[in-house]
Parts: C-alpha cells; structure tokens; sequence
C-alpha cells in the first residue's frame, strides 16, 4: 500500500455518483416512511388516502434495507476499486449495466409495493402472495448486484496480471470478499425467488414449501447484515486511521478479519429461524455456535481502532494516559460521524448475543426490541459510517470541498441523528422486552394494562421518529449542497497507508481457493443434512394467499 | 502474522469468554432441556382438523392432570381460535391458576403467524404444515396479552388473546 493512489477520471465519477444519487433518494422516501410508521404507532393518527400501514412499512424495509445499503455499498466500492487497482472503459460499461439493472429492478418492485399489491414486506415470507412483478424486481436488484460483484472480480484478476508477485491493494481486497459474501449468499435468496416464488406467483406451481422458502431467505438474510457491515468496517480500518493523521494499524490482521467474516456469515441463518418448528434444535444450536464466531474478528476490529487511536496520538507527543484520546479530531465530520457508529456498535453488538443466544432469544423474538436493535447496528453504525463517507467522497467525485461551513451542519446532523436514535431505539428495546410485538400497525389489543404500556413506549419512538426525520433532511440538504453548491476544489480521498518498517504480510492471505474452500465446507456442514430434512418431511405445500394484503 | 502482546491477551481473554459462554447455554440446552421451541409433527394445513388435537370440539383449555394443562389452538387471519364456550361465543380468554403447567399447542390454517404470551416466555412462530408446542409454567398472576408477532396480513395488529393466570 505504498503505492499512489490513482485518479479517478470524470466518466468513473459519474457511475459512482449516480450510486449516490439513489442511495440519497431512497434516504428521503424510505426515511418519510419511517416517521408515517412511527407516527401511526402513536396512535394519533392515520394515513391520508386509505393507504395501508403495512404497504409504507413494505416500503421502508425494502428501500432502505434493500436499495439504500445496496446502491451506497456497490457505489462506495467501484471507488475504493477504481482508486486501487483502477477500471477499463470496458468494465466501466459494464458497471453501468449493473447500476441499470439494479435501478431497473427496484423500480418495478416499488410500484408494485406503492400502488398496493406486494404489502408483503421485506421478508416477503410465503403463502403471502405478492404480485409477480415484486419478485422479479428482487431478482433483478440482486442480478444487478452479480454484475457489478463480477466487474470488481475481474478488476482485480486484471491488476493482479499487471503486478506479478505484489499483494492486492488493501482496499481492494476488502471489496472482494465482501462481493464473494454476497454472491455466496444471494444465490440462497435468488434460489428462492427464481424457483420457489416467481413460479408460484405466476401460477405455474400451486402450492409453495415455506419452511424451505423461508431457510432459503435466512441463509442470505444475515450474510445480508454483514454485506452492509464491511463497507463500514472498510471506512474503520483504511480511511478513519488516515483522516486522524495515522497509518494502517496492521494489513494482515485487517485481512485475516475479513477472512473470517466471510467464512462465519453465512452457515448462520438458523439463528434467525430458532422458535421454528420443523428444524432440528441440535442444528440450530449447531449455527447457534458458529454464529458466535464473528465475536472473534469483532473483537480484532475493536483492537485495531483503539490502537490506531492510541499510537497516532502518542506519535503526536500526547503522553498521559487517555490525552491521546482527547485530541481526537472531534470537530471533523468525517471522524466524528464514523466514530458515533463504532461507539453505537458496543451496545448493539450486546443486544446482538442476545438475539443469536439459543434461548434468551425467545424472550425477544420478533418484539420490537428486534427492530430496535438493527435501528442501532444497520440504522446508527452503519449508516453514521455512510454519512461519514459520502461527507468526503461525494465533494471528491464532484470536484469540490467539504467547507468549514457544511462540516458544522455534519456534526449537527451527527448529534440530530444520535439523539433521536437513542430516544426512539431505546424505547423500542424497552418496549419489546417488555413483549410488545414488531411489525404490527396501532393497535390497543384486549387493552389492560401491558397495552397501555407500549403504547407510551410507542410515542417516545414517534419522538424520536421525528428527530431523525429532521436528520434525513437535513442530510439530503448537505448531499445537495456537496454535490452542485460547495465551492470547487479539491477534497481528498482519504486512504491509510502501512508503516514504513510494517511487516510482510503473509501470502497465504491470498490464497482465495483456500479461503472460500473452507468458506463453502462450513455452509455444506451446516445446512446439508437439516435441509435435506426439511425437504424429506415437508408437509403439503400452502396454496397462495392475495386477500390478506389487501390485493 | 504478528500479533501485538497486548492483541493477544485481549483475544485470549475474549475467546476464553466466548467458549465459557458457549458451554453455558450449551450445558443449559442439552442437559437442562431448554432448545428453543422446534416441534417436528408435520399437518396438513388445509386440514387440520384431521389431527385430533385440532377438532373444533378440542379447542380451547383442557386439564390433562392435576395443576396440568392442555391449549389447543388454531390460528389463521386473524383470530386464534379457543373453541367455543358453553354459550357458543368464540373464547378469547384462557384461564389458569397460578403455578399451572401448560402445554400450548397451535398450528395454523393459512400464513405463517406468531404466537407469544407477553411477558412469559412462550414466544414461536406458527407455520403452515406445522405444530409448534411449547410448556411453560404460568409462575405470576395477571393478566398477559397474546399477540401474533408474526407478520400475517392487513388484519395483523388486530390478532390477540388473552391469557389469565388467577391465585
């Protein structure tokens, strides 16, 4: 990582750019959503023009769960490839296919979700049925997505033929496994959707197996979690060490961390499935333990930050014991944002044992102290992480500067965004374990006591609901601003490099034949023989369901 | 790989954490019995009234033995059905004494719905072609709310119970 960083020339910008584009976009729709949910969880009021709670709850999952991370993460990527190994005219073509594809997909599945006909929501579980269009959308979402996975693969492949003998770049080499975490595990959901769903939704199959379906969905659905984690982690290792005046902490660790998410974010999908009937409590204790080892490169992680803190401020002449700590640049966006993230990450990577652990996780199961939780990890670290990102790459991209001006509006979009957070996502964590139920419209149930309870909870997270909607805003205002009003300049594009006397990292590191070789052994250790299980003892399939979403 | 002296006693001391955790709920799920909910009968969905347990005249609470219980329940959007009481109005109240063993046993007719008594334990989720069961023993008087905590349709929110747990 000695090398000079390339230059991105006006055309890669532009693709680049316009993955910011949606991402922002999908940032207001999704986010206006999330206030309509919230405030009509208050009980106070109710949606204009007969519009379902469920369809804006379909919408916001989808957008921002689905499209938002998608779009910002594929985007961010193709930047960190073409800074580090660079991109062909030709393969920049073909990353425009992607970025087509993936637009094209998620416009149909949005009509389809808005004028009413997939109230399924982001889960889509079987027999609901929606219109066959919602499916096909996904499918071209992820297809998309393959597309740009295997642009940045061959981005590579070419740059590794030009530098016989060199290590990948750093950056590069993250964007890689997190491309083959996501190939491996969307291949579990695009199974389902092109196998299962699509014919059925046509009418060509009658009946559906949902066990299967849904094991199909869970397989992908926490490798899911993790694709919009590593982009993150990639910001904490390569770009927060040089934006504080550091250098990379340890490549080799840095890598032997991605390594070992990739190999334990897949064979894990059972712990979302753990109150089920029909699978063995032995597999699911199986997948219980291997989904505790990402504690392991977590806790890398955790180290590598703090020590990069910690020798940067001491190389700075900071002696006392936490003096290193103070002198942090605060007062810098593109620190400080990422940082609230890391931070909010210790009390949602807490609640996260909790979910995953065999049988607390009854106590917590699909109560709102689910969605509490990954309004805190995907909702507060990754997307602060985000927000830290876009406060340099978009004024990058665009050939202007983050001023002093726009830098003061970040840190108050950072402080909107964690207070409203802490108001509305402690309060849905109190409330579900106080077992009041996610993914559910107003509701006073039987009444009594209990009720009144949540719903109490219910308007602190209207509160907070608002708070961070005026977040959103003034988020997209910045975005706006960096990307046409800010003056021209030059914003640098913020990327670590080793110590002078660091040491050689070790081949082996490479070796990717090795590394997804172990990674598909775990998953055929932990899905072949439950699986074959659920096949052999399915019941009869369930014929689809249209009515109950209102179609 | 080099690792720094203090990297290692964090790893050491995080790891040795993790496998202490592990062997706890291990220990707890294999030799205490507390798997989560994972019961393997299989039903027909679009006819469950075939399984005995799941006639309508089997609905609803039983006393199987002395401070033991039986609740029968089908689900489907979007009601649990309880059986009927001996007026014939659909029941949408169970009602145990306090210290009661209770078996709940549910299937469903339709979607996928959930089934929790808030505030207890009893937390699964209800498939097609399934039966979930789940014991528990009601330890505290009140009253507590079931809720389907399961997306399963417009009518979702509007899907509850109640279990009373009297002295």
């Amino acid at each position: 990582m000695t090398k000079v960083q390339l230059p991105l020339s006006k055309k890669e910008s532009r693709l680049y750019m316009a993955f910011m584009w949606v991402t922002y976009i999908s940032l207001f729709v999704g986010g206006l959503m999330g206030l309509l949910q919230t405030l009509v969880r208050s009980g106070k009021y109710t949606l204009p023009f007969n519009i379902d709670y469920y369809t804006i709850l379909t919408v916001h999952g989808v957008i921002l769960g689905l499209v938002l991370t998608t779009f910002f993460i594929i985007g961010f990527q193709f930047s960190l490839m073409g800074k580090t190994v660079g991109i062909s005219d030709k393969q920049l073509k073909v990353a425009w296919l992607s970025f087509w594809v993936m637009l094209v997909g998620t416009i149909m599945a949005a009509i389809t979700i808005l004028v009413g006909e997939a109230s399924v929501l982001y889960t889509f579980y079987a027999p609901l049925r929606a219109h066959p269009a919602f499916y096909i959308g996904l499918a071209l979402v992820i297809v998309g997505s393959w597309i740009a996975a295997f642009v940045n693969f061959r981005q590579l492949y070419v740059w590794k033929k030009a530098h016989k003998g060199e290590k990948s770049p750093l950056p590069a080499f993250m964007v890689i496994i997190n491309m083959l975490m996501w190939f491996i595990a969307t291949i579990g959901v695009a199974t389902s959707v092109l196998v299962l769903f699509i014919p059925w939704s046509l009418g060509y199959a009658e009946t559906i197996n949902v066990l299967l379906s849904r094991t199909l969905f869970w397989y992908f659905g926490h490798p899911l979690v993790y694709f919009w984690l590593l982009p993150a982690y990639m910001a904490w290792y390569v770009v927060i060490p040089k934006i504080i005046g550091g250098k990379l902490f340890s490549d080799a660790l840095a890598r032997m961390a991605f390594i070992l998410l990739l190999m334990f974010s897949i064979p894990v999908g059972f712990h979302h499935q753990l109150t089920e009937p029909g699978i063995d409590p032995t597999w699911k204790f199986i997948q219980v333990v291997l989904t505790f080892m990402v504690v392991i490169p977590s806790l890398m992680t955790a180290f590598s930050i703090f020590a990069t803190f910690e020798t940067t401020g001491r190389r700075k002449g900071f002696k006392s014991l936490f003096g290193w700590f103070k002198k942090l640049p605060w007062k810098d966006v593109r620190f400080l944002a990422p940082f609230i993230g890391m931070a909010a990450f210790i009390p949602g990577g807490a609640g996260g044992i909790v979910n995953a652990s065999h049988q607390m996780n009854a106590l917590v199961h699909n109560t709102i102290w689910i969605t509490g939780h990954f309004h805190l990890t995907a909702a507060t670290t990754v997307v602060l992480t985000f927000f830290g990102i876009t406060y340099w790459l978009v004024p990058h991209l665009t050939g202007r500067r983050l001023t002093p001006r726009l830098n003061k509006l970040g840190i108050i979009q950072t402080f909107i965004w964690t207070f409203g957070m802490t108001i509305m996502s402690g309060s849905m964590h109190i409330q579900g374990l106080l077992g009041g139920p996610r993914r559910s419209s107003f509701s006073e149930y039987a009444g009594g006591e209990q009720v009144a309870t949540w719903i109490n909870y219910q308007i602190a997270q209207a509160v907070g609901g608002t708070i961070l909607f005026i977040g959103i805003l003034l988020m997209v205002y910045i975005f706006i601003q960096l990307t046409f009003f800010a003056p021209r300049g030059v914003q640098e594009y913020p990327i670590a490099v080793e110590e002078d006397d660091a040491e050689p990292t070790p081949k082996i590191l490479e070796n990717w034949y090795l590394w997804i070789g172990i990674t598909i052994a775990l998953i055929l250790f932990a899905y072949t023989i439950p699986v074959i299980d659920i096949i052999k003892h399915s019941p009869p399939g369930s014929p689809p369901f249209d009515w109950l979403i209102g179609r | 790989m080099h690792l720094h002296k203090y990297e290692k006693i964090w790893l050491v001391f995080g790891m040795a954490s993790l496998v202490l955790f592990l062997l706890i709920i291990g220990f707890a799920a294999f030799w205490k019995g507390t798997h989560p909910q994972s019961h393997m009968e299989t039903i027909d969905p679009q006819n469950v009234e075939a399984h005995d347990a799941f006639k309508p005249e089997n609905l609803g609470i039983r006393e199987v033995a002395d401070g033991k219980y039986i609740v029968n329940i089908v689900a489907s959007a979007f009601n649990y059905d309880f059986g009927k009481d001996t007026e014939g109005n659909a029941n949408k109240t169970i009602r145990v004494p306090k210290g009661s063993t209770v078996l709940y046993q549910i299937t469903t007719k339709d979607v996928v719905h959930g089934f929790q008594v808030a505030g207890t334990n009893v937390n699964m989720m209800v498939e097609p072609g399934h039966i979930s069961r789940y014991e528990a023993v009601m330890k505290n008087v009140g009253e507590f709310t079931i809720v389907c905590n399961e997306y399963c349709g417009i009518g979702h929110h509007q899907m509850y119970g109640t279990v009373e747990v009297y002295e």
